[in-house]
């Protein structure tokens, strides 16, 4: 699943960041960011007028990002904490 | 003894800019970068052993890997790399100690430039409200540097980091080994060094946010912000305006009485007091615009607005990014165009740039407010907004929409496939800090009066000399400024501008407002003091009520629709040419400034007039 899949208020676990083309300077920029495999992730709020941009939560950051962008980033739906 | 150079480096929104403030006061000087358009703060202090210091606020950024030029200034300056400055003795990284996550990571980053850094650890006491712990002297030891704790809005915020500029220089710090995982081992340090990491403002933030960036309760709050901030340009300021006014009038009126009649009275009084002073009144609604603009900046609303907006701006072939420059647009075109420098698409950012002057900024309010005051009259419509406001509000709109479809224009002309781009962060939530908006507006109104007293006081000047010299021959009838130079070239103007319904003192105000658009309104002052013959002192002083006797309604209407456009602002179109290296880029902003002005007056005036 990629991020701009994931529905809003669920919490995911980012897989990997694909470079889109080569190089990749928005991929580059999401890693250093901190979009990389293992951090937590959900969709807080999108936006009025078509849902793009999404704001992600990521740690205690949040980033506003376009469904294209978002693209670039594997998911899977993080298991509900027991 | 000669200073320490520190450079101040961090990511945006570590708190970098209150941190500076807090250490400098207001001993600081800001220009730009040799070479380059990136703001340079650059401020003094001395330690409390007696160290001056020099202390260098180096632009935000998230990476030394720079993708905006802002970040490649950064990253130069801090390996000591760009032309022209000297390279920083010691690096002071700041980190947001309730972002730690993000922010060690370009902390780490730092270690590979070969200089001493010391880690700021901001904003400390929000962690520790939040129930954060932090493990002070293992995460020196885990990061490789000293590591003091600060807070950057707090008196006393900077004591352990004056000390430790006071103690040893530290040590060069070991780099990271290449192709480390700096991720990996931020996770590992912040695991050894900080407990129970979830705070509790993040949910405040979550609550705001469930507001603030709601599909439909966002653009209600976005749209009543902005809207009160136009009201209050226009309602708070008149009690301060009518009382700068009123100063004036006195001034004017005692120096007229203390001086005996003659050239030099008709300088000090017409030309000094009436020019300059007329623009010293609009001061106090400059500052109420720039400290809207500055607190919506710094309580992390703007990023926001951004988000809510990147939808419609992508209408105009715009990402949301291109948001932020417009609005400080409407304080100032200049600052405005150099903000575009964090948009990294270069065909957005010459966009931004290319419409920028079509946001109604400060000086262009002197013009407004002097047009809608005479003409407009003040009266409620449904029950609470003021027909005056509103009118204002009216010209604003049409600035936005008029750069709206404009940058449509402009993006389907030169098509571009490169993926538009907005990717930015959305800052925690911050109480604006009361001493730094009184040091960005203390700056502001610096500026302003800078300008008053040296631009516009010459222009003035200047501008009664032309409507003074030369005199009438001996015996002529008419108004004596009808035989000055002014007079004259107003005439040869005349032809062109006659069509919107302009007269010829109006065409000798555009001149001056080719420097500074809002001495059209002294030039107007100079030129009806002077063209008014005896009663001069007055009627400069009341050139509000004295202009409906002058002009027409379609006149003033369409002077107004003129301003809307009009491309009489040689800073801006210097900062323009600076920004993109191009003329003719400057002509072309100028071209089609100047075309929609001329079209937007002509079609106001006559269907004004036939109303």
């Amino acid at each position: 699943m990629r991020l701009n899949d994931l529905p809003r208020g669920t919490d995911a676990v980012i897989d990997s960041v694909d470079d889109n083309g080569s190089p990749d300077p928005v991929a580059q920029r999401l890693r250093e960011l901190g979009f990389v495999p293992g951090e937590a992730v959900r969709i807080v709020a999108t936006a009025p007028l078509g849902g793009d941009p999404l704001a992600v939560r990521i740690g205690f950051t949040r980033f506003a990002l376009r469904r294209t962008e978002a693209q670039r980033v594997r998911v899977h739906v993080a298991k509900a904490a027991a | 003894m000669t200073p320490l150079n520190i450079a101040l480096v961090g990511n945006p929104n570590c708190g970098k800019t209150a941190l500076f403030n807090l250490l400098t006061g207001s001993r600081q000087k800001v220009a730009n970068y040799a070479g380059a358009t990136v703001e340079r703060k650059e401020g003094w202090f001395t330690t409390p052993a007696g160290r001056s210091v020099r202390l260098l606020d180096l632009p935000g950024a998230y990476s030394l890997n720079a993708t905006s030029p802002d970040e490649a200034v950064t990253h130069d300056v801090c390996a000591g790399t760009y032309r022209g400055e000297a390279a920083p003795d010691l690096l002071v990284c700041v980190a947001d100690a309730t972002n730690l996550r993000l922010h060690l990571r370009f902390v780490l980053e730092m270690r590979s430039l070969g200089r001493p850094v010391v880690l700021a650890l901001n904003m400390i006491d929000a962690a520790q409200r939040n129930g954060m712990e932090i493990d002070l002297p293992r995460l020196q030891a885990e990061l490789g540097m000293p590591v003091v704790p600060t807070v950057g809005i707090r008196r006393n915020g900077a004591r352990d980091l004056l000390a430790r500029l006071d103690g040893v220089p530290p040590p060069v710090p070991t780099p990271v080994p290449p192709g480390t995982d700096l991720h990996a081992m931020v996770r590992q340090i912040l695991a050894d060094c900080v407990t129970h990491a979830t705070p509790l403002s993040d949910r405040m933030e979550e609550r705001l946010d469930r507001w603030v960036l709601h599909p439909v309760w966002g653009p209600v709050i976005l749209l009543v912000l902005l809207f009160l901030m136009f009201q209050a340009v226009f309602a708070w300021a008149q009690p301060l305006m009518d009382g700068i006014d009123a100063g004036m009038g006195l001034l004017g009126e005692q120096v007229g009485r203390l001086m005996p009649d003659g050239v030099l009275r008709s300088l000090i009084v017409d030309g000094v007091i009436a020019g300059a002073g007329s623009v010293v009144t609009f001061l106090p609604q400059i500052l109420i615009l720039f400290a809207w603009i500055l607190a919506l900046e710094e309580s992390g609303y703007l990023p926001r607005a951004a988000f809510l907006l990147d939808r419609l701006m992508s209408v105009a072939g715009l990402s949301g990014r291109s948001f932020i420059p417009l609005l400080s647009s409407f304080a100032c075109a200049v600052p405005g165009i150099m903000a575009t420098r964090t948009i990294q698409n270069p065909r957005d950012r010459l966009v931004t740039i290319l419409v920028a002057p079509l946001m109604t900024c400060s000086a262009r309010l002197p013009i407004y407010t002097l047009l809608i005051g005479a003409f407009i009259p003040h009266r409620n419509v449904a029950g609470f907004m003021n027909l005056q406001g509103l009118v204002l509000f009216g010209l604003y709109a049409l600035g936005i929409i008029s750069a709206l479809v404009v940058a449509r224009i402009m993006r389907w002309r030169n098509p571009d496939r490169r993926e538009a781009t907005l990717l930015m962060e959305l800052p925690a939530y911050r109480l604006p800090n009361p001493r730094d908006l009184a040091l960005g507006l203390w700056e502001r109104a610096r500026i302003f009066l800078m300008r008053v007293g040296t631009t516009i006081v010459s222009l003035t000047v200047l501008l009664w000399g032309l409507s003074s010299f030369p005199k009438p021959p001996a015996g002529a009838v008419g108004p004596a400024i009808d035989w000055s130079l002014a007079g004259r070239i107003g005439h040869i103007m005349l032809p062109v501008f006659a069509p919107l319904g302009f007269n010829w003192q109006i065409c000798v105000a555009l001149i001056p407002g080719l420097a500074a658009r809002e001495v059209a309104v002294g030039a107007l002052a100079t030129v009806y003091s002077l063209g008014s013959g005896a009663d001069t002192d007055q009627a400069a002083l009341q050139l509000g009520g004295m202009l409906p006797t002058h002009w027409s309604l379609p006149t003033a209407l369409s002077l107004l629709a003129w301003y809307v456009y009009a491309p009489q602002c040689v800073a801006t179109l210097a900062v323009i040419r600076r920004e993109t290296g191009s003329w003719r880029v400057v002509a072309l902003t100028a071209g089609y400034l100047f075309g929609l002005a001329y079209a937007a007056a002509f079609l106001t005036y006559h269907i004004a007039r036939m109303l």
